[in-house]
């Protein structure tokens, strides 16, 4: 492989980890929040709003059912807004986090429902406000659920990432469409494929190792008889 | 400085807990107080549920207080309504002379740290320590770390857990698990804990040791116990008084020792019945039944018995001289003398074999005698 394609393997490699990266942690930023307040307004939630949990639910799962490549042109307007332009790696950042949001979202939600509700129930009984059942009780036992969820993510936007091509967003998987599939060079498409494989390996098992450091539960006995 | 000085200031109300029968009002205004509280709620499949009909109950300060019944009798219903998890939609509910349902949501939240509770399943979370379970009411009422520190190496003195609290949940057996759950409750120094079904979920030598412990901290601290229990045997061990619950309304209550000698209502027979028979061996009762069934399923010359003696009348040579006057005969398949809240309680299962009328007039003469009896065929 000539050094030039090296080169470029090396900067769309660092274009899909911008990519995933910053809409990754954008998605959590607002996908988080969202999870929790997706739970707590549910009917069994500490905060139940079941206008509001609805609406949201709706949003959420509408924008979670648009194909991605869809959701990539549709929201160009939205993308000028915020990135200034409509293409380039900056420019797919905006839809993958609107697609990484609701994700995250569910996710979120997900785990929280995880948590025994007896155990919110010994908090309500013992004075705790609803901010302090999030922050105490919900999120520290819904954690090792939460990261695991985010591991997911990031792994589902390198593959959204590929996509981001059709707004020269860039990345491994622009390359690998190009040079592999246009250009008819089987050995990029290969190397592109392994570095994608090597990269999602790594995240999982990074997201694996610290949901193993956080869980403490059930790791040698049922929490209850 | 003495270990236990936080709770010097709660045992000096009630200096002569130890020394007072249990059971008895020792102040004027209950602890507790319910009045004509009605809880009903839907259940998943959109069915309106009344868990609770219309109870109204007191509890004397420093008393332990059982409320008994099947699963599903809305006993932890009604044990939720005392620090409002379940809002009652009709009644009055006091916890120490104030009128929770008037409270606003900031002023119950207060309230609640006068109410400890212990559940079955424990509820520990299991993302922090021992030490950090027990930490946590205290945190969340903002107390400074120094404060936390010194009360949660009491408490977890108290509970005999010193060693494990630098231990998470999931490493704790269930005993321990409870004792972290009852150190828990005690954090906020409560005026009354709340234990809904604590020993359910543990073996029987662990309940009494938990039990034994609720006991202690009932006599140490002079804290006020409401217990809800499925178990006969709970109840025997450390209650004062008992109300029995079926289809959400109280049916019977009482000193313990009076419901256990003279019960009131089929639930509660059916329930002391359950303990006894489960004293029996099995293959005395297997042999009952198959001697029953050979004569077409009725009793026949045969009556199972259960008499329950008293105070004074727990030495004296009834059942002789029924024999003689009354020519019973009958062979003893279990008894035992106990102790409820310092009376002794003898609990007689006969098998007597008699004609009708030596049998009505054994029972009649024993009955005269202040000796309880049931008729046991029904757990045959």
């Amino acid at each position: 492989m000539s050094s030039e394609l090296l080169n470029l393997l090396w900067s769309s490699f660092f274009e899909t980890l911008v990519m995933v990266g910053v809409a990754g942690a954008a998605g959590a930023l607002l996908g988080i929040p969202l999870g929790i307040s997706l739970h707590i307004t549910s009917a069994n939630g500490i905060l139940p709003r079941p206008f509001f949990n609805r609406i949201a639910g709706l949003l959420v799962n509408a924008v979670r059912s648009t194909p991605f490549i869809i959701l990539l042109v549709a929201v160009i307007p939205l993308t000028r807004l915020i990135a200034g332009t409509s293409i380039g790696t900056a420019a797919a950042v905006v839809p993958l986090s609107i697609a990484s949001c609701p994700f995250v979202a569910r996710l979120v939600e997900t785990a929280l429902r995880e948590v025994a509700p007896g155990l919110v129930e010994a908090a309500q009984a013992m004075g705790a406000t609803r901010l302090q059942i999030v922050r105490k009780v919900l999120l520290p036992e819904a954690l090792s659920g939460i990261v695991a969820g985010l591991t997911v993510t990031f792994v589902s936007l390198v593959g959204y990432s590929a996509m981001a091509g059709a707004i020269g967003g860039g990345g491994l998987g622009d390359l690998g469409i190009r040079y592999g599939y246009q250009r008819f060079l089987p050995e990029v498409m290969l190397v592109v494929v392994l570095v994608l494989i090597a990269f999602v390996q790594i995240v999982q098992s990074l997201g694996d190792y610290f949901v193993a450091r956080i869980s403490h539960r059930n790791q040698s006995s049922p929490t209850s008889a | 400085m003495n270990a236990r000085a936080p709770f010097a200031a709660a045992s000096s109300h009630t200096p002569q807990n130890s020394e007072e029968l249990p059971g008895e009002a020792r102040q004027g205004i209950p602890m507790v107080e319910l009045e004509n509280i009605s809880v009903s709620f839907r259940s998943p499949d959109g069915k309106l549920v009344q868990a609770v009909r219309d109870v109204s109950l007191q509890i004397a300060s420093g008393e332990i207080f059982g409320i008994i019944g099947r699963s599903g009798a809305g006993k932890s219903t009604l044990v939720r309504t005392l620090n409002l998890l379940a809002r009652p939609e009709k009644g009055h509910v006091s916890i120490n002379g104030q009128n929770l349902l008037s409270l606003g949501e900031n002023e119950l939240r207060h309230a609640r740290r006068e109410i400890g509770m212990v559940f079955q399943h424990f509820n520990l979370l299991s993302s922090r320590t021992v030490f950090e379970n027990v930490a946590f009411p205290l945190e969340l009422a903002g107390h400074d770390k120094a404060y936390i520190a010194r009360e949660v190496g009491q408490l977890l003195d108290l509970v005999g857990l010193h060693e494990q609290a630098w231990r998470y949940p999931h490493q704790l057996s269930g005993g321990q698990k409870q004792r972290v759950g009852i150190a828990r409750a005690l954090a906020s120094k409560p005026k009354v804990l709340l234990s809904d079904e604590a020993t359910s979920a543990l073996d029987p030598e662990t309940t009494r040791n938990i039990l034994d412990l609720l006991r202690r901290i009932n006599r140490e601290l002079g804290l006020t116990i409401v217990l809800i229990t499925h178990e006969m045997q709970v109840v025997k061990q450390i209650c004062d008084r008992i109300a029995v619950m079926d289809s959400g309304r109280i049916v019977e209550s009482g000193k313990v020792i009076d419901v256990f000698r003279a019960p009131q209502t089929a639930i509660t027979r059916t329930m002391i019945g359950e303990v006894i028979a489960h004293e029996l061996p099995s293959s005395v009762l297997t042999r009952i039944q198959r001697r029953r069934l050979a004569r077409g399923n009725t009793a026949g010359p045969e009556c199972l018995l259960r008499l329950s003696f008293a105070g004074d009348d727990v030495d004296r040579p009834l059942l002789s001289e029924a024999v003689k006057r009354y020519g019973l005969d009958f062979n003893i398949l279990h008894g035992q003398i106990d102790e409820i809240q310092g009376q002794a309680f003898a609990s007689l299962t006969l098998l007597a074999h008699a004609g009708e009328e030596a049998l009505q007039g054994a029972k009649e003469f024993l009955r005269n005698h202040d000796v309880s009896i049931e008729e046991l065929n029904h757990v045959v």
